[in-house]
């Protein structure tokens, strides 16, 4: 049937897409080595192949060691970030809503800079203070808006966000002005960068990924159904605040732990998902599932040029995907789809 | 009051009691008791804010309401909303129509209530869905996005989507406001094929007296939120009454079949 044909194309094309990107991103790096050489060591350690490779230690190193960590954990940060953004679109029926809309991005900020200025506290709690920090701001936000809205409209919700979020960034400011020694470090980590990139990064995001990843699947139905209003949505027996709120909550979830190890990222989860819509047939049954997949090539892309084009310097991440970013989205404005209401 | 135990083939009998709708300060709907029989088709009719949509929307569980209302002896308000979904389908004035969800998706929606929270519809439900399209002779825009349909294609999408929620109750709330009158005759003999084909219970607000005297088994006349008048349209439609109600002056008029026909008249006299 045709329905079951329009769902799996994209999501070849997809998969397609992303494992041509994966391999040829792994390939391009300040040492030359082959794309030859690269297959061999990938292959080498794929579980149950027992394929030895005939590269060197040293190629064995930097293609393991160094440039896939930061493939994959650039692959799962995008994932997140374009999942959350589509989830985050869905539930608050506005098509520039992004994963950073309820304060997870000043509630982050404000969690980092308070790691990074803290006497002793090392680089290994910056992750973790980034989450809490975004997960506080988030629940604030939620509790805020659930308070002051009369039926939870998604308005009250999202003007909490604003509310909430200039509260944070007001307060990582002023702790920023007191200890302007360490302005740096907060500053490279507001602008994202995945250079430190390590397979303990990857496994420390991971469940929160998957977790996060899965929960938004299975909500994909619900989010098609919002799109008919949520009156409409609760003749047909669905709960639209109840739905919101899981939503929201697995989406901040995976958010908060993405950011935690790849600092503020934007336009991710705008750009992707926006793509997928123009290009599929706009139901949340293709529209996440494919997000998913395409946000891991678009951010590994991103990555590749943040590495590549001042190599052997490097452009913050955030500041490559703002580059594409702010473009897109005037274009998104322009557009008439938008202006007929994308969702 | 022990409660009749529902017999198959007689799903969808819907009772209403002792009914009141209250918005802020206003009484919406006063005291109103309704008994609707499975297969039956009910009209309301009335002036604008007499209350046919407020009722249609308690009925709905759209909006909060005293009394009670109660689907082949079940107390609606008992139900979960899944539950409630199967049995009650309701079709707004003017439904929500996302541009570019595609007409097959749309319908597909009408399948929720009998999926599991996390559940995937399967391949009979996309029978259903993709068969319940060709019934309203839309196979053809399965994949047309809402956007591109037009507005008499819509009214049958939506009366599909409500269909495939397969309940037996069909609430319509002024079902063919936005049509012109070819499309309006038309979409009004397709909910009553689809009524006699499964056997539906249909509650409709209705505009137009003469149609609702032509399709509605029984009519119910609503004036400041209270019943004044129920019955056959011949009882029912009563030029006295009707000016009355409607602030207007109206002439009953007979059709060579008997069908009732109400004109407005203007108030002045031409000039």
């Amino acid at each position: 049937m045709v329905a079951g044909v329009s769902t799996t194309v994209p999501l070849l094309i997809a998969a397609v897409v992303l494992v041509v990107v994966v391999v040829v991103s792994t390939a391009i790096g300040p040492a030359s080595l082959s794309l030859a050489t690269v297959l061999g060591v990938l292959a080498s350690h794929v579980p149950l192949v027992h394929y030895h490779s005939s590269a060197s230690a040293v190629a064995n190193a930097i293609v393991w060691e160094i440039r896939l960590p930061r493939v994959v954990l650039a692959g799962l940060v995008g994932s997140m970030l374009a999942a959350g953004g589509a989830a985050y679109q869905g539930v608050f029926r506005n098509p520039l809503a992004d994963p950073y809309l309820l304060g997870v991005a000043a509630g982050a900020g404000l969690g980092a800079t308070i790691a990074i200025v803290t006497p002793r506290a090392s680089f290994e709690w910056l992750p973790v203070a980034a989450f809490l920090g975004g997960a506080a701001a988030v629940s604030l936000t939620y509790l805020m808006g659930a308070r002051t809205g009369q039926r939870s409209s998604g308005t009250s919700i999202v003007l909490a966000g604003v509310a909430v979020a200039a509260l944070f960034t007001a307060i990582q400011t002023n702790l920023q002005q007191q200890h302007a020694a360490d302005l740096q470090p907060v500053y490279a980590w507001i602008l994202g960068s995945l250079s430190t990139a390590s397979w303990t990064d990857v496994r420390l995001i991971l469940p929160y990924v998957v977790v996060s990843g899965a929960v938004l699947l299975a909500h994909r139905r619900l989010l098609d159904a919002l799109r008919i209003g949520e009156e409409e949505a609760s003749t047909i027996g669905v709960h639209p605040q109840r739905v919101r709120l899981v939503v929201v909550a697995a989406a901040t979830l995976g958010t908060a732990a993405a950011v935690s190890v790849s600092g503020l990222i934007g336009f991710v989860g705008i750009i992707v998902p926006h793509l997928v819509r123009l290009t599929t047939n706009a139901s949340y049954r293709v529209v996440l599932p494919v997000s998913m997949i395409s946000g891991a090539s678009f951010l590994i892309l991103a990555d590749l040029g943040a590495r590549m084009l001042e190599a052997p310097g490097e452009v913050p991440l955030g500041v490559v995907t703002a580059f594409i970013g702010g473009p897109f989205f005037i274009f998104v404005l322009r557009s008439r789809r938008s202006q007929q209401g994308v969702l | 009051m022990r409660s009749p135990a529902p017999s198959p083939g007689s799903r969808g009998a819907l009772r209403v009691e002792g009914l009141v709708v209250r918005y802020e300060q206003t009484v919406a709907v006063r005291d109103v008791d309704l008994a609707v029989a499975p297969g039956e088709w009910l009209g309301l009719i009335g002036a604008n804010g007499a209350g046919k949509s407020s009722l249609l929307r308690a009925v709905a569980r759209l909006s909060p309401y005293e009394g009670g209302v109660h689907i082949d002896g079940h107390d609606t308000a008992r139900l979960s909303r899944r539950h409630f979904a199967q049995l009650v389908a309701y079709v707004p004035q003017k439904p929500e129509l996302p541009v570019q969800m595609r007409a097959i998706d749309y319908v597909a929606l009408g399948r929720l209530p009998h999926l599991g929270y996390f559940g995937a519809e399967g391949p009979q439900d996309r029978v259903h869905c993709g068969e319940l399209l060709a019934r309203l002779s839309l196979a053809h825009m399965s994949d047309r996005p809402l956007g591109a349909m037009s507005g008499g294609e819509l009214q049958r999408l939506v009366l599909a989507r409500a269909l495939a929620q397969e309940a037996p109750i069909l609430l319509l709330d002024e079902p063919t406001s936005a049509l012109d009158l070819g499309r309006r005759v038309e979409a009004l003999e397709l909910v009553d094929e689809l009524r006699h084909e499964r056997s539906l219970t249909v509650v409709s607000a209705l505009h137009d007296l003469t149609l609702a005297a032509q399709f509605a088994d029984r009519l119910v006349l609503l004036a400041q939120g209270s019943i004044v008048a129920a019955g056959p349209a011949d009882e029912v439609l009563v030029e006295g009454s009707l000016d009355q109600h409607f602030g207007t002056r109206v002439q009953i008029l007979r059709s060579d079949d008997g069908e009732v026909i109400v004109v407005p008249r203007r108030q002045r006299e031409r000039t």
